[in-house]
């Protein structure tokens, strides 16, 4: 068994262990929580498939489920709200799958105290952004809990889509030889958050990328349908631990180039001034495609036709690697290791 | 990115690794150790060592101050933080720092101990003085560049006339470090590798300047070039050591002209020599006792000695026997050559002082390089010189 492997799979000490912050960051810490308390209680081949949804037939055709929680902090930040977050990330989960997304649910834990003016304003924003996606919330649930007991609001969301006809993404899919497409500049979210994060307020005109992808998704299937192994949003824990997920559940290894990856230079400053990796800063409007080769001119000139994939680029291929390492060609030309992010991100001292 | 691009030129990079490589004699070999942490992160994320030729070899040094704090400090770190009425205000690489039995900060705080991850010694300062009915401790650690922030924070809380805001002091200095490297009672236990030549830490060197390293450079016939950590500046300042070493030169130059002269900041070095002195010895994690390698705060500052002021304790805590940071840490072995690493020892899991910040040798040679590990064992053992 290789390193990588054998480390990720350290089991968690769940007779003396507590949650800590890293085991909600994205990174390695996350997938051993999951592993260790929800794999082994949910047990099922859909859950240890390892997506962001699952798809399971029902009459008519085959269906995609999709379920998350949204902690965001602060919950307001350039570009949109956890309301907003809410519902781009949920039907982005379902659009993952090559999925039409179409019915969302949405609950929420309210901390005593929470003024109805925010309350509202969330609310207000989850609406405008479901019939902009054509997406309607059809059901929800409302719990209050003690001062001190949540974070100000928790939203939980649920998704339904259906799958169209003859399409199968699955993250054991990516085969080497296979391009790997990013829809857009990476970071953006990640640093728009942390830009309003108390402490640590600097001033950049950075927003989020917050946005729902399935129309973007829907032309990249019709252009290419047949071609697209897999795709996956890359949200927290960003494009490193994206590629390393899918890199794990195919088999495969992957070679990039950093000069082709899209960045604007705002992130990168902001991320150079916090000693932050940008490939470890979470996205939540891009989209990471890994697709056949003959189909990869395709689908990169559709997403680029697409308002939301104007950016799009070819990053770098699926190589065959037994110890799963995602690889780098630096732009000053040497090669490093892209890894998990190990924990929380935390920014260095000097 | 205006003055970061310039410094990340690939071009330039590789012109510059072309002079290296016509420079480097091929009947002879380079050692040079990059003391500091920053620039092992820079070498190993812009990979760096793809660029040189196989006989010049970079040794990753002990360079960072969370990778060499020992266990014992942040035992005491976490028995302070679980006391009620403290709040334990800390940067954020420290929060995952192991202590004994796999404890931490991040544990501790999961177990309800207040401890708040702060970017600046000012944030501490504020909490402070918004919550006067706690006891506000600033876990204080770093080289020489981040010791005027908490001799400022100390000023200004003592200014304000704020009562409940200390000091647990675990600042380290660097040019006794180096020296000891090449000259500790450990280093015949553990021997030494040949080392031609220091990049010297310019963040340290924008504050004492480059004049502590005459006497190091002199004494051990050792060139010492004061680099930056942006990879352009790391890769000039081989081809300086490269030149200094052909011409069998040992001084102390200064590539980081931009940010670093002989003397250093002086209004800095002041405000520090206010408020600390050296201590006697202090352990270095994985170098042992480092004689005058620290410092305290003055015995007139007692009030804010969290040490002094909460009888503070540190524990003797051992690293795991099996560790090898003490040899890695003076380059007579890799990363790779301990059995913990990559096995017990991963970034999630840390063991040693290598690996436990994310600038430690055996942190960014997981983090970056161990693939090359893999393309050896695939070459049938092929090392790289």
């Amino acid at each position: 068994m290789n390193l990588m492997i054998k480390a990720y799979r350290r089991k968690l000490d769940v007779a003396n262990g507590r949650v800590d912050l890293s085991h909600g960051a994205g990174g390695r810490a996350m997938g051993q929580l999951i592993e260790g308390v929800f794999y082994e209680a949910f047990d099922n081949d859909w859950l240890r498939a390892g997506n962001d949804q699952s798809a399971f037939s029902v009459p008519g055709g085959r269906m995609v489920m999709t379920t998350d929680g949204y902690v965001v902090s602060p919950l307001f930040f350039p570009g949109g709200n956890i309301g907003t977050l809410a519902v781009h990330g949920t039907i982005n989960d379902i659009a993952m799958a090559g999925a039409v997304p179409l019915y969302l649910s949405a609950s929420f834990i309210i901390e005593e105290g929470f003024p109805f003016a925010d309350l509202e304003r969330i609310a207000q924003s989850m609406g405008a952004a479901s019939r902009e996606a054509g997406v309607p919330i059809i059901t929800g649930d409302t719990k209050v809990v003690e001062r001190g007991k949540a974070d100000g609001v928790f939203i939980s969301t649920a998704g339904v889509g259906m799958v169209p006809d003859g399409l199968d993404l699955r993250s054991d899919a990516a085969r080497p030889g296979d391009a790997v497409i990013i829809s857009g500049s990476i970071g953006d979210h990640g640093v728009a958050v942390m830009s309003k994060r108390e402490n640590l307020e600097f001033d950049t005109d950075i927003v989020s990328d917050s946005a729902a992808l399935h129309g973007l998704v829907a032309d990249m299937v019709a252009a290419g349908g047949a071609h697209i192994r897999l795709m996956r949003d890359p949200t927290r824990g960003g494009i490193a631990a994206t590629l390393n997920e899918i890199a794990s559940q195919s088999r495969v290894g992957f070679r990039i180039d950093e000069d082709k990856i899209p960045l604007k230079p705002e992130v990168a400053a902001a991320c150079e001034f916090l000693g932050l990796d940008p490939l470890n800063v979470a996205n939540e409007g891009k989209l990471v495609a890994v697709v056949a080769p003959e189909g990869a001119d395709a689908v990169l000139a559709a997403m680029r036709a697409h308002p939301l994939g104007g950016e799009a680029a070819l990053v770098g291929h699926v190589v065959a690697d037994d110890n799963c390492f995602v690889q780098m060609t630096t732009s000053f030309g040497g090669g490093r290791i892209v890894d998990w992010l190990s924990g929380e991100q935390l920014p260095r001292i000097c | 990115m205006k003055y970061i691009d310039e410094y990340r030129d690939g071009r330039l990079a590789k012109d510059i690794a072309r002079q290296i490589a016509a420079l480097a004699d091929p009947a002879r070999s380079y050692h040079f150790m990059e003391f500091c942490g920053g620039h092992t992160h820079a070498i190993s994320r812009y990979g760096l060592e793809d660029l040189l030729p196989a006989n010049v070899r970079m040794i990753h040094g002990p360079g960072c101050p969370v990778c060499v704090l020992p266990i014992g400090r942040i035992d005491a770190a976490i028995a302070l933080a679980m006391r009620p009425e403290i709040t334990l205000c800390t940067y954020g690489d420290l929060m995952r720092v192991p202590g004994s039995n796999g404890s931490s900060l991040l544990k501790a705080k999961a177990a309800g101990a207040d401890i708040r991850m702060v970017y600046s010694t000012l944030d501490a300062l504020r909490i402070a003085e918004a919550e006067l009915e706690r006891e506000v401790v600033f876990f204080a650690i770093g080289f020489e560049t981040t010791t005027p922030p908490t001799a400022l924070a100390l000023k200004a809380a003592i200014a304000k006339g704020l009562g409940n805001f200390s000091i647990f002091c675990n600042h380290v200095l660097t040019p006794p470090a180096i020296q000891n490297i090449l000259e500790s009672p450990d280093v015949r236990k553990l021997g030494t590798i040949k080392i031609d030549g220091f990049v010297g830490p310019a963040h340290v060197s924008t504050v004492i300047g480059t004049e502590p390293y005459e006497f190091f450079a002199g004494e051990f016939q050792k060139p010492v070039v004061v680099a930056g950590f942006e990879p352009l500046d790391v890769i000039q300042a081989i081809l300086m050591l490269v030149r200094q070493v052909n011409d069998g030169r040992h001084e102390v130059e200064n590539q980081y002209i931009r940010g670093v002269t002989a003397l250093g900041n002086e209004k800095a070095q002041a405000e520090v020599a206010n408020f600390f002195e050296l201590r006697e010895s202090f352990e270095w994690r994985g170098l042992g006792e480092v004689p005058y390698g620290a410092l305290r705060l003055r015995p007139k500052y007692v009030a804010y000695d969290a040490e002094k002021r909460f009888s503070m304790v540190t524990p003797a805590a051992k690293d795991n026997p099996a560790c090898e940071c003490g040899a890695i840490l003076r380059g007579v072995k890799r990363p790779a050559d301990c059995k913990l690493f990559g096995t017990v020892c991963t970034l999630d899991t840390p063991m040693g002082s290598c690996m436990v910040s994310s600038e430690g040798a055996c942190a960014a040679h997981w983090t970056y390089g161990r693939f090359r590990e893999k393309a050896r064992q695939v070459d049938g053992g092929r090392a790289v010189a």
